[in-house]
C-alpha cells in the first residue's frame, strides 16, 4: 500500500490531520536537504513536499523562486533528488511526494522517471503545470510505478473542473486556498471551507489546503476543514534566512513543532 | 485537419501546461474567441480598428534597388513597420483588447520583449481606456529604454522583471504570475503565437490579416504567388502571420529565420531549431533550448524580439511536416543587413526583421532574376537606434 494512503489512513483513524512541509530539494545542499527531511519528521511532519528546481518556476512566488535558483546552484537535478531519497529511505518511511516541473520529467522521459522514482522510495507526484487534461504521457508509468498523481484544484475552479479533477486525483486532492501564486497571503477561511467542502461531494481522496499556509494560526484553521494542511513557503523562508548559519536544522524544527501543536485537536 | 485541435494540439506540440488557477481563464477565453471570431460585428470592429487605426492595408513594396544590388530574386517587402506604433504587433493587440472589452475584463497586462508589444498593448489600453501593466525584463528594459518610456507617456504601468536572465522569457512568466493572481479582472495579452491554447492560435488568426493582403497584393503586382516566404522567429506572430494564409499553397517556400546570436556553435544564440529540442515552457509544448536536466538555456541576440528559449507550437509542427524551413542569422549579419537596407532602400528594419533580412541577402543572389521573394519586414528600426549606435561605438 502506498505511504500516502497509509499515513492519510492510520491519522484519519486518530482523528489528527496530516502536516504536509514543503521544501525545496538541493536547497543550500542535498546533504543538509536530507538533514531537513528527517527533522521534519522529528518535529511532527506527517508528510514531506519536496521541490524540483526549475529554471522558470510558473506557479511560484519569490520566496520559491529563489530556493529554486539556489538549489540550482548547488547542482540539483532529479537524478541527485532521486539518489538522496534512496539514503532517506534507510532513515525514514514518511511518506515522500516530488513537486516537479514537467519539462523536468520530460527530460528524464515519464516512463524512466516514474520507475526510477518509485524505486528510490517516492509515493506520489505534484507537477503543477500539468493539469490532468495534459497528464496521459504520466498516468500509465505513474500506475504501474505505484505513484499517485496529485492534482491541483483551485478558487477559480468551476463545478465542471472540480469534479474531473477531484476524480482524476490520487493520494490527496491538493486544493490552492488563494487566487495567486507560492507564498501569498491566506485571507477568506470562508471560501476555504466552501470549496473543500465541494471537492469532498465528488470524491473520497483526502483534501489538503496549501498555497498561502503561513502561521500556526493558519495552519490551525485550515486542519478544521481539511485533511491535510501544506506549508511551504513560510519553511523554506526560513531555509533561506538560516541556510548558512549552522542553525538551519533547529530552526526548521521548531518552526514545524509549532504548527503541529496548533493542529492537535481539542 | 484543421489545426490546432480541440485540444490545442498541431500534431504533438501546443496544448495547455498551465497551474489549475488559469485553466478555467484558458477554457472562458477559448469558449470567448470561439465565439467572437463567428460574430459579424466583433469583425467589422476589429476592421474598422486595422483600417481607421492602425493604417491597414500595408504595402507590399517592390524593393528596386535592393534587388539590383542583390542581383537575382525580386525583392518584396510586405511593411508591417509602417503600421501604427510601428510594429504589426498591434494587430494582435487590437483584436485581444476588443476581446476583452466583450470578457468585461478592465485589466490588460502583457509582456515584452523588444518593447513593440508592450508599446502596442499600452496603446490599444489607451485608446480603449483600459488599466494596463506591461512586464518586462530589466535586461531587455536597458536595451529598449526608449520603449519604456513610451509606454509610460501611453499611461501604462511598466513593472522591471529582475529574474532569471532578465529578459522576454522571465517577463512571461511574472505576466503569468499577475495573471494568476488577478484572472477575475485582467485580461493577459500574451504577444507572440506562443502559450497555453487558445493563444496560438488566436494570436495566428489575429496575425493572418498579413499573409491575406500579401497575397492578394503579389497576385495584383505580379500576377502570381510568390517563390518564398521570409520572417523572422522568436515567438514566431509575425511569420506565422505572413506564412498562414499561403500553407495550402504547398509550391510557396516558408522561410523562418532565428536569431544566431554570436553563432549556433557559440552556445550564446537563441536558434531552437537548431539547438533544441522538444519540452514545455510557459504553457506550451515546442522546441526549447534546454540542458540535459531540462533547465532552459539562457539565450542570446542582439535583437530582444528574438532573444527566447522557445518557439510558438505551430512552427514546430511546420518544421516537422516540413511545410517550413527554419534557418539562422548571427547579430553581425543583422546588424549588415540592417545598414544594407536602410542604405539601398531608406528603410530601417527592427533589428528583428533585420534577420529576415540577412536571410534575403544570403537567399535572394542565388535566386533566378524572374522569382519572387516576399519578405515581412515586420517592424521599424527607429527603436533600435541607439543600440545600433551603441555597437558602431557612436556616442549621441
Amino acid at each position: 500500500m502506498n505511504r500516502l494512503d497509509q499515513t492519510f489512513g492510520r491519522l484519519k483513524a486518530r482523528g489528527e490531520k496530516a502536516l504536509i512541509t514543503y521544501i525545496m530539494a538541493g536547497d543550500p545542499s542535498l546533504q543538509e536537504t536530507e538533514q531537513l527531511v528527517l527533522e521534519l519528521e522529528r518535529a511532527g511532519a506527517d508528510i514531506i513536499e519536496l521541490g524540483v528546481p526549475f529554471s522558470d518556476p510558473i506557479a511560484d512566488g519569490p520566496v520559491i523562486q529563489q530556493a529554486a535558483e539556489r538549489g540550482l546552484q548547488s547542482g540539483t537535478s532529479l537524478r541527485r533528488i532521486l539518489e538522496s531519497i534512496t539514503r532517506l529511505r534507510a532513515m525514514t518511511q514518511i511518506p515522500i511526494v516530488l513537486m516537479a516541473y514537467y519539462n523536468n520529467i520530460h527530460a528524464f522521459g515519464e516512463a524512466d522517471f516514474c520507475s526510477k522514482a518509485a524505486a528510490a522510495g517516492v509515493d506520489g507526484l505534484i507537477v503543477p503545470d500539468m493539469p490532468p487534461d495534459e497528464a496521459a504521457p504520466l498516468r500509465q508509468p505513474a500506475a504501474t510505478a505505484g505513484l499517485h498523481l496529485i492534482f491541483l484544484l483551485a478558487p477559480t475552479s468551476t463545478a465542471s473542473r472540480r469534479a474531473y479533477v477531484a476524480k482524476e486525483s490520487g493520494g490527496f486532492v491538493y486544493y490552492v486556498s488563494i487566487t495567486g501564486i507560492t507564498g501569498a497571503k491566506l485571507n477568506d477561511m470562508a471560501s476555504v471551507r466552501d470549496n473543500v467542502a465541494k471537492i469532498r461531494k465528488h470524491t473520497k481522496t483526502p483534501v489538503a489546503v496549501g498555497f498561502g499556509v503561513a502561521t500556526p494560526e493558519d495552519a490551525a484553521r485550515v486542519a478544521e476543514t481539511a485533511d491535510g494542511v501544506i506549508v511551504g513557503s513560510a519553511i523554506v523562508r526560513r531555509v533561506g534566512e538560516h541556510g548558512q548559519d549552522g542553525r538551519l536544522v533547529h530552526e526548521v524544527g521548531s518552526f514545524v513543532r509549532s504548527l503541529k501543536a496548533a493542529m492537535q485537536p481539542g | 485537419m484543421a489545426i490546432p485541435d480541440r485540444h490545442g494540439r498541431f500534431g504533438p506540440y501546443g496544448g495547455r501546461y498551465v497551474p489549475e488557477t488559469l485553466m478555467p481563464a484558458l477554457l472562458e477565453l477559448e469558449e470567448a474567441y470561439q465565439r467572437t471570431r463567428k460574430d459579424k460585428s466583433f469583425q467589422a470592429e476589429l476592421k474598422h480598428y486595422l483600417t481607421e487605426y492602425v493604417g491597414r492595408p500595408t504595402p507590399l513594396y517592390f524593393a528596386q534597388r535592393l534587388t539590383k544590388r542583390l542581383g537575382g530574386a525580386k525583392i518584396y517587402l510586405k511593411r508591417e513597420d509602417l503600421c501604427h506604433t510601428g510594429a504589426h504587433k498591434i494587430n494582435n493587440a487590437i483584436g485581444q483588447a476588443l476581446l476583452a472589452r466583450r470578457m468585461k475584463k478592465p485589466r490588460l497586462i502583457a509582456e515584452t520583449g523588444a518593447g513593440q508589444h508592450g508599446v502596442a498593448t499600452a496603446t490599444v489600453a489607451a485608446m480603449f481606456g483600459l488599466e494596463c501593466e506591461i512586464y518586462m525584463g530589466t535586461e531587455d528594459m536597458q536595451r529598449q529604454a526608449l520603449n519604456v518610456f513610451r509606454m509610460r507617456l501611453l499611461g501604462s504601468k511598466v513593472t522591471g522583471v529582475d529574474a532569471g536572465s532578465r529578459t522576454l522569457k522571465d517577463a512571461i512568466s511574472e505576466a503569468m504570475r499577475d495573471w494568476t493572481t488577478n484572472v477575475r479582472t485582467t485580461h493577459y495579452v500574451l504577444g507572440s503565437v506562443l502559450g497555453a491554447h487558445p493563444y496560438p492560435m488566436m494570436i495566428r488568426d489575429f496575425q493572418a490579416v498579413i499573409g491575406r493582403e500579401a497575397r492578394k497584393q503579389i497576385l495584383s503586382a505580379e500576377g502570381r504567388l510568390p517563390d518564398c516566404l521570409i520572417a523572422c522567429v522568436g515567438g514566431g506572430s509575425n511569420a506565422m502571420g505572413l506564412f498562414h494564409a499561403f500553407v495550402p499553397d504547398k509550391k510557396v517556400r516558408m522561410v523562418g529565420v532565428e536569431a544566431a546570436g554570436l553563432g549556433v556553435e557559440s552556445g550564446k544564440h537563441a536558434a531552437r531549431f537548431a539547438g533544441g529540442r522538444p519540452g514545455v515552457l510557459q504553457g506550451t509544448m515546442t522546441y526549447l533550448l534546454q540542458d540535459e536536466n531540462g533547465q532552459v538555456n539562457l539565450t542570446h541576440s542582439v535583437s530582444a524580439g528574438l532573444d527566447y528559449a522557445a518557439v510558438g507550437p505551430e512552427h514546430s509542427y511546420h518544421k516537422e511536416t516540413n511545410r517550413a524551413e527554419y534557418t539562422s542569422a548571427t547579430d553581425d549579419e543583422a546588424l549588415a543587413a540592417f545598414d544594407l537596407l536602410a542604405r539601398e532602400e531608406g528603410i530601417m528594419p527592427a533589428l528583428e526583421s533585420a534577420h529576415a533580412m540577412a536571410e534575403v541577402v544570403k537567399c535572394a543572389p542565388r535566386m533566378k532574376k524572374n522569382q519572387i521573394v516576399v519578405v515581412n519586414l515586420s517592424g521599424r528600426g527607429d527603436k533600435d537606434v541607439q543600440q545600433v549606435a551603441r555597437i558602431k561605438g557612436v556616442t549621441l
